[in-house]
């Protein structure tokens, strides 16, 4: 235990973990685009979601993005009956651990912890490794255990719609990770346009009291 | 003297100002506070329709289904059955005035069609789940009893379509859930709306 | 309808006379110097973040689940399910770093104008002990969330009170309840941050405005005020705390607010100083991250304790320092031998102290977020025994200065050449 924690505070961070081999690069993903948002929860459904969850997220809140309810079930529920159901993976993390060695992790806020650019650029750097037990390896994440799932989305795309594929499953991927946030934005404008409402108030009846203060 | 006069109205336009603008914020920002206690996605979603397959169901059985955490009774109620309603005496509300049922089921049978009888098992008096008592039960029930519900905690009486019995502590017949006919073999509970 | 309410006030005035009295006393009649400034703000903004605080963490109670398993989903659960909730949610991480912003700049305050100095060291007392639930509060909160920082923040400090000789690993052992962080570990710390310590900052918090009131408060000029007063025995540089203050305050509390929302609405992760990328992977006890830091609001101390080597294979001397370091706080009335109370009238030992205080403790924070290889390593072999980490020897540096701002003080406050301090305020 001792030794615990003198490894913890001495020994360099850089030691400790395998960290990001290739430079980021920048996500150029449009919060606001539904269109791109609706290709990138296609894209969710039919290639991660045969192994990642994203337990916390509901099928029916993606009305959001401008889908109704018909449209959510035909074309995106392969595994779940009713449309305010969650969408939770098909595989157990038992099963996940044994085929994998780790069990595919949920990805309802992988977006939080990663952040898009790091989403952005390892889905499009991974390469053909015969080392691995994939075959596949990736620059961002040396020796991931996931293959690269979309290589046939890559091999019949140009790179640049391979790139839009990524970025809208990317954009895709930030909105799962906290729908409410276009909300929070407006919402922000409107309290903060109260508040200075308010503080016009406030600090005229600030000054009127303390006219006589010398 | 005059001076001081202005100030202190003005001190106190600016006092009521700023409190009406800051109550009125104030309500805005309880706003979340007060909507979180209403049922969240979880909850709606658990509460929310459900489909039953009422094909298996045969003429004069009863089948429970769960929704909302409440037990909803469906039988297929035969000609005998719906006999028996035209004939019943002594109802609290024979003719469903109190809104215990969505507008469609307000008619006799307290059904969208008279062979499928659809409600909530759960009494009106003080919640318990009744029992179904058959014409057959007239030894226990009464030489009159055409068949119906019997609640075991305090003695209330159901005929089939739910319809409570005077000298009952039950005060309203048996509640109908908003329900609607997807296919001749198929119900959805929970939900009346056309397009769900 | 004025005399209605003047009648219902008169009904009940009669029969708990003590609110009319306590709101005279402690508002309307309490007399506070009229030259307040800007340092004055902190102590109400302070109190308005223990009520935002609290009232945002009943409601994020009602749904929150204290069990490991269930822990990290019942927050998601929040900010998507429930009503509002992602609001909720963000009040209360925006509100701890605040808290924190808030008090640090409070006590700043104090060390400007020599508040903790005779007769209100009391009051300086119970805001140190303030000062130190605030940090045990925030460090059970954080555990709550369940996330890989909860997890491992939480086994790091833990294991710091096992480094105690002898009764060490007992002590860990009752903190945890368990042989290592567990849903034991976090039921209890769920109890201790919703319920007990709110409870003792309460009380904390009451005792140091009581103790304050008491005596009076100090002012930016250090002089005070009840010395002169006018022929009702009203102090002259004084004036009632209602209506003057509350209605300043008002302005202080909007504005205070309005950054509040700044950052709770358009950046409440403040690039993961407020809400930790990793906090966002569930707790898993077989995998340490990367690069474990507490919150920015402990790194200072983090980093003293950093920067003490290990003697005889032991941390403590490094948790001691930690400890020592925010203990010290107690000790400055006594340490403090100047004459003069605000750094206003103060000579250039004090001012020069304060300023590199100030650096010291900036760095020490900055360092704190940081790996100790963050300033790369010094080129040349020389005597440097255990680390060759730039940002190590810095850190040391640091910690020998906050040590020595506090150590030399009775020496550096008592030779300092101090200017006359005048009788009355200057506005």
């Amino acid at each position: 235990m001792r030794s615990l924690l003198a490894a913890l505070l001495f020994v360099p961070a850089t030691l400790l973990a395998a960290g990001p081999a290739a430079p980021l690069e920048h996500a150029p993903i449009d919060p606001r685009d539904l269109v791109s948002l609706q290709s990138g929860a296609r894209t969710f459904v039919n290639y991660c979601m045969n192994c990642h969850g994203a337990q916390y997220m509901r099928y029916n809140r993606l009305t959001e993005l401008g889908l109704t309810e018909a449209q959510i079930r035909d074309n995106l529920m392969f595994s779940a009956d009713k449309v305010g159901e969650t969408m939770k993976v098909a595989m157990t993390a038992k099963d996940g651990k044994a085929w994998f060695g780790v069990p595919p992790p949920d990805l309802s806020v992988i977006s939080r912890s990663r952040g898009a650019d790091w989403l952005y650029t390892y889905l499009r750097t991974f390469y053909r490794d015969d080392k691995t037990p994939t075959g596949w390896n990736n620059k961002v994440f040396p020796n991931a255990a996931m293959p690269h799932v979309l290589w046939r989305v890559q091999a019949g795309s140009s790179a640049v719609q391979y790139d839009t594929t990524v970025r809208d499953l990317v954009n895709f991927l930030v909105y799962v990770g906290e729908p409410a946030a276009q909300s929070r934005k407006s919402i922000g404008i409107v309290v903060l346009f109260v508040l200075g409402v308010l503080f016009i108030l406030a600090y005229a009846m600030k000054k009127a009291f303390w006219k006589d203060v010398r | 003297m005059s001076d001081n006069h202005k100030v202190d109205k003005t001190r106190r336009n600016l006092v009521v100002a700023t409190s009406v603008a800051g109550g009125a914020a104030s309500i805005g920002a309880a706003v979340p506070f007060v909507a979180s206690m209403f049922p969240s996605e979880r909850a709606k979603a658990a509460g929310a329709p459900i489909e039953v397959d009422i094909s298996a169901i045969a003429p004069g059985e009863l089948k429970v289904f769960e929704w909302r955490g409440k037990p909803v009774w469906v039988i297929r109620r035969t000609e005998d059955m719906l006999a028996t309603l035209k004939k019943a005496t002594g109802l609290t509300d024979p003719a469903s005035k109190a809104s215990q049922q969505p507008e469609y089921a307000s008619n006799e049978h307290r059904s969208l069609k008279p062979e499928v009888m659809v409600m909530e098992g759960v009494c009106t008096h003080l919640g318990c789940s009744p029992q179904i008592r058959t014409a057959e039960a007239k030894a226990e029930m009464g030489a009159d009893w055409l068949g119906g519900f019997y609640c075991p905690c305090h003695g209330s009486k159901f005929d089939l379509a739910g319809r409570v019995f005077r000298g009952a502590p039950a005060p309203t017949n048996l509640p109908v859930p908003p329900y609607q006919f997807l296919s001749d073999s198929k119900l959805l509970i929970g939900d009346d709306k056309k397009g769900a | 309808m004025a005399s209605r309410l003047t009648a219902l006030w008169d009904w009940f005035d009669a029969r708990m006379p003590t609110v009319g009295e306590e709101w005279r006393k402690h508002a309307s009649e309490y007399y506070a110097p009229k030259n307040f400034n800007f340092w004055y703000f902190f102590g109400a903004l302070a109190g308005i973040v223990l009520v935002i605080q609290i009232v945002s963490g009943i409601f994020l109670t009602m749904n929150y689940k204290p069990d490991a398993a269930l822990a990290f989903g019942s927050v998601e659960y929040i900010m998507r399910d429930v009503p509002g909730g992602w609001i909720l949610r963000y009040i209360h991480t925006t509100g701890a770093s605040a808290f924190f912003i808030v008090v640090y700049l409070h006590m700043f305050r104090a060390l400007l104008y020599g508040s903790y100095k005779e007769p209100r060291e009391l009051v300086w007392i119970f805001g140190v002990l303030i000062y130190l639930t605030l940090m045990g509060e925030a460090f059970f909160g954080y555990l709550l969330p369940w996330g890989q920082m909860s997890y491992w923040g939480a086994q790091v400090i833990v294991n710091l009170f096992g480094t105690v000789p002898f009764i060490g690993e007992t002590l860990a052992l009752w903190i945890r309840g368990d042989y290592v962080v567990s849903d034991v570990t976090l039921n209890r710390f769920f109890a201790l941050h919703v319920i007990a310590l709110p409870l003792v900052l309460l009380g904390l918090v009451v005792a140091h405005i009581l103790a304050l009131h008491d005596v009076g408060s100090n002012n930016p000029d250090g002089v005070e005020i009840k010395k002169t007063k006018d022929a009702n025995g009203k102090p002259v540089d004084g004036i009632p705390f209602h209506p003057y203050y509350t209605v300043k305050d008002t302005v202080g509390a909007i504005v205070f607010l309005a950054i509040f929302c700044v950052v709770m609405f358009f950046m409440p992760e403040m690039g993961g100083y407020f809400i930790e990328h990793n906090n966002y992977i569930p707790a898993d006890p077989l995998k340490t991250p990367e690069h474990i830091a507490p919150v920015w609001y402990f790194t200072p101390y983090y980093s003293i304790l950093r920067a003490v080597p290990p003697l005889f294979n032991s941390q403590f001397p490094g948790v001691a320092a930690m400890g020592i370091a925010t203990m010290i706080l107690f000790l400055l009335p006594w340490l403090d031998r100047s004459p003069v109370k605000s750094i206003r009238y103060r000579g250039v030992y004090w001012k020069s102290a304060v300023s590199i205080f100030v650096v010291v403790f900036l760095v020490l924070g900055y360092l704190g977020v940081k790996p100790t290889t963050v300033w790369g390593q010094f080129g040349f072999d020389a005597f440097f025994l255990d680390t060759k980490d730039v940002a190590t020897w810095v850190a040391r540096l640091c910690t020998v200065l906050y040590f020595a701002f506090f150590i030399l003080m009775p020496w550096y406050t008592a030779r300092d050449k101090v200017k006359p301090v005048p009788d009355r305020v200057t506005m």
